[in-house]
């Protein structure tokens, strides 16, 4: 007897479901291990990322905090993912995001709140779209690999971001921190029920209500779905795809933006180092995990908001690396990938034939 | 002056030299890997534990090695076997190299050893320039010099070497001429991250003898660019790494003069370099200076062939 793999004809919809849920489950049985070879017990580490990120109201509303500029980053990048284009650049265009918006802020000297907030909105999405709209431009035109591209481009954002708080941006009463003077009311979003959440948490579901009617009801978002699935057939249709190409990063950046917008607007009333702490990768990852749909980019950033809430927690407790959450979500996606092999094949076994 | 430079540029440019030869057997068998930031990561964390533990430099350099190789045969598991998307498995590796190291990193960090020391190969280190600079260095340098020349050696002068290049090229071709193809770019891989896994601990072991989480600081992404720069090929990369090395040590030359440019400014320059040199060298590819590995990320299963 032998055991050999065969394809499925069709994959039923149960193994669908269940795929990413049993990954995840695996990821955290070996994450558990992880935990246990630094001396903390996997049950009461769980327990504490789900009593910390969902048990109060505070709690919660520090998860949603944590899931808004992941739902922008996320959509960014899975928007770029509809036209097989890998945007691996969502922190850069986060950081280039909270510049352009903390520029307006500091020195636009707007005094109303609603026009503050349009020129902000404006400005980082504009400078976060352009960002990413480099790496869109040497694709289309000379088929630069965008991924190395856009990857190189977040250490060149951060730095340019730390040279502006270390150095000619930075606030003169601050004691020397990197960071810029806080923000008047003007440039700051709303904040609710006493907690840090704020209106960026509104505007990031509305904006994934927008994608989603933009991907499937309009003709562009057609040509995208087209041009990620066979790029020939877009090409004898007519459909420009360098043109597309180009526009499809930009807008990836330009939503990856927003989140560094709302970061500094609604969450840090500042610009300073280290603004961003990965979302930009967790992103890609949120990207991967919804597939293809701009909803599901909401419920993954939600769940990565609890792990992101609950890591921090392991730090404070047992003084766990943040990047601990790094090597959990490299886990998941391992599990991801190795359970689409499931979802297309199936085992068999077959009596092994004898050679006459 | 100049040899001062020269040498800087050797000992800056050496661990990226191992991460793209790594990448290169990687992508020579025709499976990309993105988790090549990951895997110098785990090689620096590896080889500076190990070193620090059995007090012996080449059992660190040997767990570096090893420790790649095992991490690298995650990312063959998936693609290889599994056929799984090769640019998402690579960037789980390298999120997944990221926490590792800073993990089982923290009880490393301030702990010191002796590092790599010169020694000097008599006869050839008295040559004017470049005596000093190139052959004055320390074993893992004189190491890679040798694994450039082998590498070139294994592609285009042995049996094996035409076979891993051909699944890169046409792997459908190589099973049909009896090549084991799963298990052959399996071996590339995983044998690619070790030699990743080696430039990783150049850093912990020679350029700073120390573990600091993070270490490599987007090299391993500098060196999966400098595969397209060399075309894939072996001594094309050395001249590719000292190019990066050389921009590296004259930004460092820079900042210990005291310019008045910002040093956030001044470290740009390796990425932006970087990214100038892969659209050229990108540009050159089209006009067919060098050829990129035909069936370069993609899976390969026997029922597809044709």
């Amino acid at each position: 007897m032998k055991l050999i793999t065969e394809r499925r004809e069709i994959s039923s919809p149960l193994i669908r479901f269940a795929a990413p849920i049993i990954s995840i489950a695996i990821a955290l049985f070996i994450a558990g291990f992880l935990l246990l070879a630094n001396g903390v017990s996997p049950l009461e580490a769980y327990r504490e990322i789900l009593v910390e990120s969902l048990g109060s109201m505070y709690g919660l509303s520090e998860t949603l905090v944590k899931t808004t500029p992941l739902i922008f980053a996320g959509l960014g990048v899975s928007l770029a993912f509809r036209m097989q284009i890998w945007n691996i650049g969502a922190e850069g265009q986060i950081y280039i995001g909270a510049m352009a918006a903390s520029g307006v802020a500091l020195f636009s000297g707007i005094g109303n709140h609603w026009l503050m907030m349009i020129a902000m909105f404006g400005a980082a999405f504009l400078c976060g779209g352009l960002w990413a709209g480099v790496a869109g431009f040497l694709r289309a035109r000379w088929s630069v690999n965008e991924v190395i591209v856009t990857l190189l481009m977040n250490y060149i954002a951060i730095l340019w971001v730390d040279y502006l708080v270390y150095g000619p941006w930075k606030d003169p009463q601050g004691f020397n921190f990197p960071l810029t003077a806080q923000f008047t009311d003007a440039a700051r979003l709303s904040e609710y029920f006493d907690t840090r959440l704020h209106s960026g948490f509104f505007l990031a579901i509305f904006c994934a209500l927008l994608l989603y009617l933009f991907m499937e009801r309009t003709i562009w978002g057609y040509e995208i779905k087209v041009i990620g699935s066979n790029p020939k057939a877009a090409q004898y249709a007519g459909m420009r795809t360098g043109l597309a190409i180009f526009f499809v990063l930009f807008l990836s950046g330009a939503i990856a933006g927003i989140a560094g917008f709302s970061e500094v607007a609604g969450l840090q009333h500042r610009l300073q180092h280290g603004i961003s702490p990965g979302y930009g990768y967790t992103a890609i990852i949120i990207a991967w995990l919804a597939k293809r749909s701009a909803i599901g980019v909401v419920i993954v950033s939600f769940l990565m908001g609890i792990l992101l809430v609950g890591g921090d927690s392991l730090q404070l407790l047992w003084q766990l690396p943040v990047a601990f959450v790094y090597a959990f979500q490299g886990l998941i996606l391992f599990f991801l990938l190795a359970s689409d092999f499931f979802i297309l094949n199936r085992f068999k076994l077959v009596r092994s034939e004898r050679h006459a | 002056m100049l040899e001062i430079l020269l040498d800087a540029t050797v000992r800056a440019g050496t661990p990226i030299l191992f991460a793209t030869l790594g990448a290169i057997i990687n992508e020579r068998a025709g499976i990309i890997n993105l988790g090549i930031e990951g895997l110098m990561l785990i090689g620096a964390l590896a080889g500076f534990a190990g070193t620090y533990v059995s007090g012996s430099l080449l059992i660190g350099v040997l767990a570096a090695f090893v420790m790649g190789f095992l991490a690298g045969a995650i990312h063959a598991f998936i693609t290889v076997q599994l056929r799984g998307n090769q640019i998402v498995s690579g960037l789980a590796l390298t999120m997944f190299g990221i926490g590792m190291s800073a993990l089982f990193g923290k009880e490393m960090v301030g702990l010191t050893i002796e590092g790599f020391e010169r020694v000097a190969i008599p006869g050839l280190s008295m040559l004017p320039v470049i005596g000093k600079s190139f052959f004055n260095q320390d074993l893992l340098i004189y190491f890679s010099f040798v694994l450039v020349a082998l590498i070139w050696l294994f592609f285009y002068r042995t049996r094996w070497g035409l076979a891993v290049r051909t699944l890169g090229e046409n792997p459908a071709a190589a099973d049909t001429c009896g090549v084991p193809v799963n298990r052959y770019r399996f071996l590339a891989v995983t044998i690619g991250s070790g030699i990743v896994g080696i430039g990783g601990a150049y850093l912990s072991l020679a350029s700073t003898p120390m573990w600091i989480e993070n270490m490599t600081a987007g090299r391993g992404w500098i060196a999966v660019a400098l595969v397209i720069f060399a075309g894939w090929s072996s001594p094309r990369a050395l001249l590719g790494a000292y190019l990066f090395g050389g921009i590296t040590a004259m930004q460092l030359r820079f900042q210990a003069m005291g310019t008045t440019i910002s040093a956030h400014i001044l470290q740009m320059l390796p990425y932006t370099f970087t990214i100038l040199v892969l659209v050229i060298s990108t540009i050159r590819l089209a006009k067919g200076a060098s050829q990129q590995p035909e069936s370069l990320g993609q899976p390969y299963d026997r029922e597809d062939r044709k």
